[in-house]
């Protein structure tokens, strides 16, 4: 890689032992891209130093200094543990495993909380926001157009690139945390205009109207045109922010979409020419109503008992208007007593759910919500859950192969409705 | 032991370097891409995505041979976990090069390589001895058995 002397200098050390291992660790990895230079970043999304008990107990960390040691061997994957300094640029924790809160709803120990509570004031000490949450987009993180972004988490770098114009790769813990220290990460992928433009093109030719809609839409996106950019023309309504984040975390789970273009929506498709970057798509691909139905029922293929006792929802974390319609559909109801109900958001939307009430709805009709994670993330869900309803398709992807439980997925009101009787009534498209 | 050994056919690759270092081992091969966080059991090296074709197998000390990753951001914590609890394959060889497995090969600390001159997953198949030089960017392929005294 051709380094500038300011990072030359940051390699060989003249600006300390964390700066020049994180320096390190990106020079490894730029090179492994087979790419020449850094780009300058400014807004990091992460989880720098979290104290994941598997590494606590490798490294045995059990001290003062348990944060340098994770944050040098694991995150900088240095031999050598170096003290770890405040962060040079921007930066954010994403989502971790307990809620503050809720950590005995989710069943974790007084242990588990304290280890979490202790890494994020370490965090915090030296300037890192902790956000706690998979939507750093709604909890007051909104990158720029065109700025250079590193963030973690599938669901967020697709909203990041396609909502938003603002550039980042899928980066990983170990990216970000040297990112966080340098303000550097490798000029390549997504950061170049070359690299931007949609490959496939994918002709919609039914209604996608609902956030399921577009969570199925999703997840054919992905697993058609695995981890590259396709361009969707056709009939669907302008999506507000919850069906991106339905429609980018889908297709980021079955495939490894990190761009998507909307003709005439998202912001580098004025026109389809323009998304393609006046090429010929690879291939063009049509979505009707045989392929939603197969959507629908791949998503469902995991699911045969209709006795649902567990309905999780909040995957990305919930929006506020998310919350919104989830008390309008339980105010004056109660759950059944088979079935438990679990909604995720980060802290910043739950406060102003506690402000409007929406918590306190949420509460009274039994169910719980939390923050800062969710049943896959803290491999959490109540004891003895056998079938979840889910109203994610990522979720959906996910938790039944991590904890080994049959999912259905549907519409946020097929959810609920599992939630009040404790039978799954879904209905096909 | 029979009579007549099967005569043992080597084949050789070129491709890029991603990660230094020499390995060999017996080859695992998959026509789906990997899943890290959610697609693997980091504790056991085994991959448990439903409906992958490699569901409950293990790659512990295999080469792995996949057309690249997907999924989750913590693809590189979840095979650097393999790592620290002795699960990692032995080498890495793939054909989509991304953020996720760049990074991931890196802090696996094992050799990689990518863009090779034909493709992996025909030439190659689960069970070949596969030795990876990853400073030269050569994969040799021994199949029908497996070289001794090299």
């Amino acid at each position: 890689m051709k380094l500038t002397d300011s990072e030359q200098a940051m390699l060989n050390g003249r600006e300390g032992k964390a700066k020049q291992k994180a320096m390190e660790l990106l020079v490894r990895y730029g090179e492994a891209l087979n790419c020449e230079r850094f780009v300058d970043t400014t807004n990091v999304a992460g989880v720098p130093g979290y104290f994941a008990p598997v590494l606590l107990d490798y490294y045995k960390a059990t001290g003062d200094d348990a944060y340098d040691i994770i944050y040098s061997r694991f995150d900088l994957d240095s031999d050598e543990v170096v003290e770890v300094p405040r962060m040079m640029v921007n930066s954010c924790a994403l989502q971790g495993g307990v809620d503050a809160e809720g950590w005995q709803t989710l069943g974790k120990t007084a242990d588990a909380l304290r280890m979490s509570q202790s890494s994020e004031a370490a965090s915090a000490g030296r300037g890192i926001k902790i956000l706690k949450t998979c939507t750093p987009y709604l909890a007051g993180n909104v990158p720029k157009h065109g700025e250079h972004c590193a963030w973690m988490e599938s669901s967020a770098v697709v909203y990041c690139n396609s909502v938003l114009g603002a550039r980042t790769n899928t980066e990983g813990r170990e990216s970000t945390s040297s990112a966080m220290l340098t303000g550097k990460i490798p000029d390549w992928g997504f950061h170049r205009d070359e690299n931007r433009f949609a490959s496939h093109h994918i002709q919609v030719e039914i209604d996608v109207e609902s956030m399921m809609d577009w969570g199925m839409l999703g997840y054919f996106t992905g697993a058609t045109v695995q981890e590259r950019i396709p361009v969707l023309t056709g009939r669907f309504s302008r999506p507000d922010l919850i069906r991106h984040k339905h429609f980018g975390a889908a297709a980021a789970s079955s495939g490894g979409v990190e761009m998507y273009h909307l003709e005439g929506i998202t912001p580098e498709a004025d026109t389809l020419d323009k998304a393609l970057g006046s090429r010929k798509p690879l291939e063009v691909l049509t979505y009707g109503k045989a392929e939603q139905r197969r959507t629908y029922d791949e998503l469902n293929s995991k699911a045969s008992d209709p006795n649902v006792d567990f309905v999780m929802l909040g995957c990305p974390h919930a929006a506020l208007e998310q919350l919104q319609e989830i008390a309008r559909l339980l105010e004056g109801k109660r759950i059944s007593g088979n079935c438990n109900l679990w909604v995720f958001t980060s802290r910043a939307v739950k406060s102003e759910a506690d402000a409007l009430g929406y918590t306190k709805i949420i509460r009274a009709a039994g169910g719980a919500l939390l923050t800062d994670t969710c049943s896959s993330i803290a491999q959490a869900i109540p004891p003895g859950t056998k079938v979840a309803a889910l109203d994610s398709a990522k979720q959906t992807h996910y938790l039944p192969a991590i904890m080994g439980i049959q999912g259905w997925f549907g519409s946020t009101t097929d959810c609920i409705a599992a939630a009040l009787t404790g039978r799954w009534n879904g209905v096909r498209p | 032991m029979s009579a007549i050994p099967h005569p043992t056919q080597m084949i050789t690759l070129h491709g890029r370097k991603v990660v230094g270092g020499c390995a060999e081992g017996e080859a695992l091969v998959t026509r789906d891409t990997i899943s890290g966080w959610g697609g693997i059991n980091p504790m056991t090296g085994t991959v448990i995505e439903t409906r992958h074709e490699l569901r409950g197998q293990s790659f512990k000390d295999k080469i792995l041979v996949f057309p690249g990753a997907k999924g989750s951001s913590g693809w590189s914590v979840a095979f650097h976990t393999t790592r620290l609890t002795g699960t990692a394959p032995k080498a890495l060889i793939f054909n989509e090069m991304t953020t996720k497995v760049a990074l991931g090969a890196v802090v696996m600390r094992i050799p990689a390589i990518t863009d090779l001159d034909q493709d992996p997953l025909q030439v190659i198949r689960t069970g070949d001895w596969v030795k990876v030089d990853g400073d030269r960017g050569v994969v040799e392929i021994y199949r029908g058995e497996r070289p001794i005294g090299e």
